[in-house]
């Protein structure tokens, strides 16, 4: 019997891919350990990742670091598979969704801000479609929406602006930002 | 280097012209969920049941005093100013008494030894908290 070794080829976007993918799984852990005043209420530091591969890397990449985070991210929290996954994953997508049709809108004028906040309704939206589809369907769950955009927009403000900020230290010192 | 200017230039990089559009769009669409989802609609009618059946149905618009007989006793219901509430009750723990006006679509008010209710209706029901 011989041993077999299994070699996956892999681009350097693949590393740039997995790398990033492993900051926003960071970043969700990181995340995890602040209280939450309501179970759904959280920063999505994360998609500051997001924004970012958006900008530099593209829409795919993009969608490839979000849908890795939140399935490791399940594994890790121990939830995949749970309504906890699916709720995660129906806002990365809903989110994605919005980003890329975020890409539309002229970059002169409309920053990750924008994209940040347009990115963060969609969450909340495609969230609270499985929550009144899946888990509670029942009209009550229409008291949390003032709650939850309140959420989304004061946190998609906050990431967009940090993702701005890490994207302008990016343009002003390029060598610190290609390692 | 004064960093109030420096940080002020920074923000205006940072949050292009659309982006305030989005910020106060978003700010603008809150609004307007706060005022769907927060505001109970306004009722209009008043619906009083006695052992089950409706006794009267009166608008809230008019103020008025009605007596409802019931196994104890006379329950007296008030009409005003487009509120509505038990005034007395003979039930022995005067849950419905103390419930106290009731203006929204929806509420309802329940006498239950003397087996009268009161209900308000109108616009749609925000919830119904005797059937669900």
């Amino acid at each position: 019997m011989t041993a077999s070794t299994i070699k996956l080829d892999t681009s350097p976007e693949d590393h740039h891919i997995a790398k990033m993918a492993a900051v926003a799984l960071g970043l969700s852990v990181l995340e995890g350990a602040i209280p939450s005043p309501l179970p759904g209420v959280k920063p999505g530091l994360a998609n500051i990742v997001t924004l970012i591969v958006l900008a530099r890397y593209g829409w795919r990449a993009a969608v490839w670091v979000s849908l890795l985070r939140v399935v490791a991210g399940s594994l890790l929290f121990g939830n995949f598979l749970a309504p906890g996954f699916f709720l995660s994953l129906s806002g990365a997508l809903f989110s994605l969704l919005a980003l890329a049709a975020s890409l539309a809108l002229p970059a002169r004028w409309f920053g990750p801000v924008s994209q940040s906040i347009l990115a963060a309704f969609a969450h909340i939206a495609g969230q609270l479609l499985i929550v009144f589809l899946w888990l509670i369907p029942h009209s009550g769950v229409a008291y949390l929406i003032p709650v939850f955009a309140t959420a989304a927009l004061l946190f998609g403000t906050a990431n967009g602006l940090i993702a701005a900020h890490f994207m302008d230290n990016a343009r002003d010192n390029p060598a610190e930002s290609s390692s | 280097m004064n960093s109030h200017e420096f940080s002020r230039a920074r923000l205006q990089r940072y949050l292009r012209p659309g982006d305030w559009l989005t910020l106060s769009l978003g700010a603008g669409i809150i609004g307007l969920m706060i005022q769907t989802f927060w505001q109970g609609s306004q009722a209009d009618t008043v619906i009083i049941r006695a052992g089950g059946k409706i006794f009267l149905e009166a608008p809230l618009a008019r103020d008025r005093e009605i007596h409802i007989p019931g196994p104890l006793g006379q329950t007296r219901v008030l009409i005003e100013k487009g509120r509505v509430r038990v005034a007395t009750d003979p039930s022995p723990r005067q849950y419905c008494v103390r419930q106290g006006w009731l203006s929204q679509a929806g509420e309802v008010a329940v006498c239950l030894p003397n087996e009268i209710s009161v209900e308000l209706s109108g616009g749609t029901n925000r919830y119904d908290s005797l059937n669900y």
